[in-house]
């Protein structure tokens, strides 16, 4: 019984075993490449993080361990830096969901010139956001900016802190509510309209219908929407880097590492942080995706029910 | 095998033959990267007339802010990029592109013809731990520039400089002095020449240890009286050269320590005021000041495949009649004495006597390979000059400062 069983099992898998030899043959171009573009600089970041490597001193490379961790970590302007990007992501995703769902129910709902709407809203996405950034910064400088023209004279936010961060938000929920609002209307498409009737049927009235029906059924996509925004702020870099490059505190982890690495040639120090960052990012992504459920993009639907 | 040679041999000769042909062969390139200079296409050319075929110098412009143009040049110098070859350098850079190895020495004729005739403190600019590294081509210094309408005697120091604003502030008329006060290189100017003024210095003569003893207190403490006195613009904080030069134009300050381009300027923007705009030394702290020391350089990249082609144009880039050029119609003051009496100076000039006065004494920045973070440390530590705490200041910058030095600790 067992023995047959045992047989029964093992000669199909023995044509799956091929099939999955196959497999492993098919991607591994794919997995090279992979490892080549991704796996390498990562590994060689790590690597220069834990040593001491200034190209200003050529000869005084040498290996460090963790020295590099502990300066960073002990460093108030990495904190600082820490801080702001956490307030960025935080205040900018919320605004751009609850901004990104009111223009998805919008673009879906529409009844005419769908296309035009659907376009006109994707626009700033559209925009290259050095290009944007550029204009946000000539409109809050004053004697070039209508923005800054329209403020009391002698005002220049992106000379004092919260205001500068109050921009920077602002360019980054402009540039990116349309985005949310793409990924939230694939979600607005997967609630079925009949559930919505029956409901509706039932007495609910819209706001019941919206949020005990609709979110509900939305929510592998706004978890996925959450997910994508949440690592893409938090790496937040070109619109400070054109609107301020950090002054009045308002530098990034992204930007301040870019400042250790390309302003200080400290290639040690500059590593170190973005090794940081990525583990912040990957520690994202675990919580989302752990934590909340978040399907990963491509995975089997089936295994996660 | 035979016919192979045979055919290498043909291939070496048309070779030579086309290298010899009538057009001659094509004259060797030399990328010059320089900061944004409106009249700098005009030097170049009369280089390469003068050339005569030696050499062609083609002209790549760099960023406008200085950070952006040692930002470019050293990320390619760190990639070994053979296509510089001249380099216009900051006075401040020098030492950290020596030290590591990506600009020539000049030494020989070339450091010789480099030498003659320059002045003493820009010369000292362009060179590291006693070798010369790149050739001088003009300089700066700040003046105190004030409207003699409203200020009959200039300031001598900066608690005059107080004292007469709060006179102008009591009787009603424009009281403000502007200064380089933002979070920028230019704060660290003003207070490197501050400590300067005061009898210190920021670092040991050798760049390899902090200085910054009780002249700095001084400085410091005279710089947090300064921003919070009537002197000061309520937007001290967020001033550049620029803000300063527009604040006395516009009539709001009644003097300013600037740059000279500010005469020119005023010239053009408003003739009226020119009457009355006048220029005095540096202020100082008890005695004379020492005024901030400005200028670039002209170096070769290690990785210039074409090197002797390189000095030969970079020191054509800063001959006396280039000097000349840069000079009058560009507004950056010679290194080279002899220009100073140099045709059409007197015009541009009317302050050329106070100019070469202050080279004499001028504060040359910190030198050192770590300067850009010594000075980033710096301009943060400073900001905003009105909650500078003398002794706590001081003691926050000789820890960050001694950590730069060693390129230790995380630049904000």
């Amino acid at each position: 019984m067992t023995a047959r069983a045992g047989t029964a099992a093992r000669t199909p898998s023995e044509g799956r075993r091929a099939e999955r030899r196959l497999g492993w043959w098919l991607c591994a171009p794919a997995a090279l490449v992979m490892v080549l573009v991704a796996g390498w600089p990562v590994l060689y970041s790590l690597l220069l993080s834990l040593q001491r490597n200034d190209l200003r001193f050529p000869d005084r490379r040498a290996w460090v361990g963790l020295d590099n961790y502990a300066t960073v970590l002990t460093s108030p302007f990495w904190w600082q830096a820490f801080g702001l990007t956490l307030l960025v992501t935080a205040v900018s995703v919320v605004l751009e969901l609850v901004l990104g769902m009111a223009v998805a129910v919008a673009m879906y709902r529409t009844v005419v010139g769908r296309g035009l709407v659907r376009t006109v809203v994707l626009i700033p996405y559209g925009i290259v956001t050095v290009a944007a950034a550029y204009g946000w910064k000539y409109a809050w400088t004053p004697g070039t900016g209508w923005l800054a023209g329209m403020l009391p004279a002698g005002e220049a936010p992106l000379t004092e802190h919260w205001p500068a961060v109050g921009i920077i938000i602002l360019a980054e929920v402009w540039k990116t509510t349309p985005f949310m609002a793409l990924l939230l209307m694939a979600g607005l498409a997967l609630v079925p309209e009949d559930t919505l009737k029956a409901a509706a049927m039932d007495g609910a009235t819209a706001w019941q219908r919206f949020t005990m029906v609709t979110l509900p059924l939305m929510k592998p996509a706004i978890l996925a929407a959450l997910l994508f925004r949440t690592l893409d702020a938090f790496r937040v870099f070109d619109n400070i880097y054109v609107l301020t490059n950090g002054a009045q505190q308002t530098s990034s982890v992204s930007v301040i590492a870019y400042h250790n690495l390309i302003g200080g040639l400290n290639l040690g120090v500059g590593s170190t942080m973005s090794v940081l960052i990525f583990l912040t990012v990957a520690l994202v992504a675990f919580v989302f995706v752990k934590g909340f459920g978040t399907a990963a993009p491509g995975r089997d639907p089936e295994g996660r029910r | 095998m035979r016919v192979r040679a045979a055919l290498a041999a043909a291939a070496v000769a048309a070779g030579l033959a086309a290298g010899c042909g009538s057009d001659g062969p094509a004259t060797p390139v030399v990328n010059l990267y320089n900061a944004p200079q409106q009249n700098l296409s005009a030097i170049v050319e009369r280089c390469n007339g003068l050339a005569g075929g030696r050499y062609r110098i083609v002209l790549n412009t760099l960023p406008r802010g200085a950070d952006d143009q040692r930002e470019q040049l050293v990320r390619r110098l760190a990639a070994e990029d053979d296509g510089l070859d001249v380099l216009g350098l900051d006075v401040t850079w020098t030492a950290e592109l020596a030290e590591a190895g990506w600009i020539r020495e000049w030494t020989g004729a070339h450091a010789e013809r480099a030498r003659r005739g320059t002045l003493t403190r820009p010369l000292d600019t362009a060179t590291w731990q006693g070798r010369l590294y790149a050739a001088p081509y003009n300089t700066n210094v700040q003046l105190l520039w004030y409207r003699s309408d409203l200020l009959p005697e200039p300031p001598a120091t900066w608690s005059q400089m107080m004292a007469a604003s709060a006179r102008l502030a009591a009787d009603g008329r424009p009281a403000y002095g502007e200064v380089t006060g933002a979070q920028y290189e230019g704060l660290v100017v003003w207070f490197n020449s501050m400590v300067a003024s005061a009898g210190g210095s920021m670092l040991s003569a050798d760049g390899e240890r902090v200085d910054l003893g009780a002249p700095a207190r001084r400085a410091l403490a005279v710089m947090r009286d300064y921003a919070r006195s009537r002197a000061a613009d309520p937007s001290l904080a967020n001033t550049k050269e620029d803000d300063a030069r527009l604040a006395v134009e516009s009539g709001r300050a009644a003097y300013e320590v600037n740059w000279p381009f500010v005469y020119a300027s005023m010239a053009g923007n408003r003739p009226g005021m020119l009457r009355h705009f006048r220029w005095a030394p540096y202020p100082g702290i008890d005695g004379p000041g020492r005024s901030p020391l400005g200028g670039a350089n002209f170096a070769v990249s290690s990785y210039s495949r074409r090197p002797a082609q390189a000095f030969e144009a970079a020191l054509c880039l800063r001959d006396p009649e280039s000097q000349r050029i840069a000079a009058v119609r560009d507004g950056l003051p010679p290194t080279l004495e002899s220009v100073y009496d140099a045709e059409g100076m007197r015009e541009a000039y009317p302050m050329k006597e106070a100019i070469l006065a202050a080279l004499k004494t001028a504060a040359p920045r910190p030198v050192t390979p770590t300067y850009q973070n010594v000075s980033t440390v710096t301009a943060v530590a400073l900001s905003p000059p009105g909650s500078i705490d003398p002794d706590r200041t001081l003691a926050s910058l000789r820890e960050q400062i001694a950590e730069a030095l060693q390129s230790k600790g995380v630049l904000p």
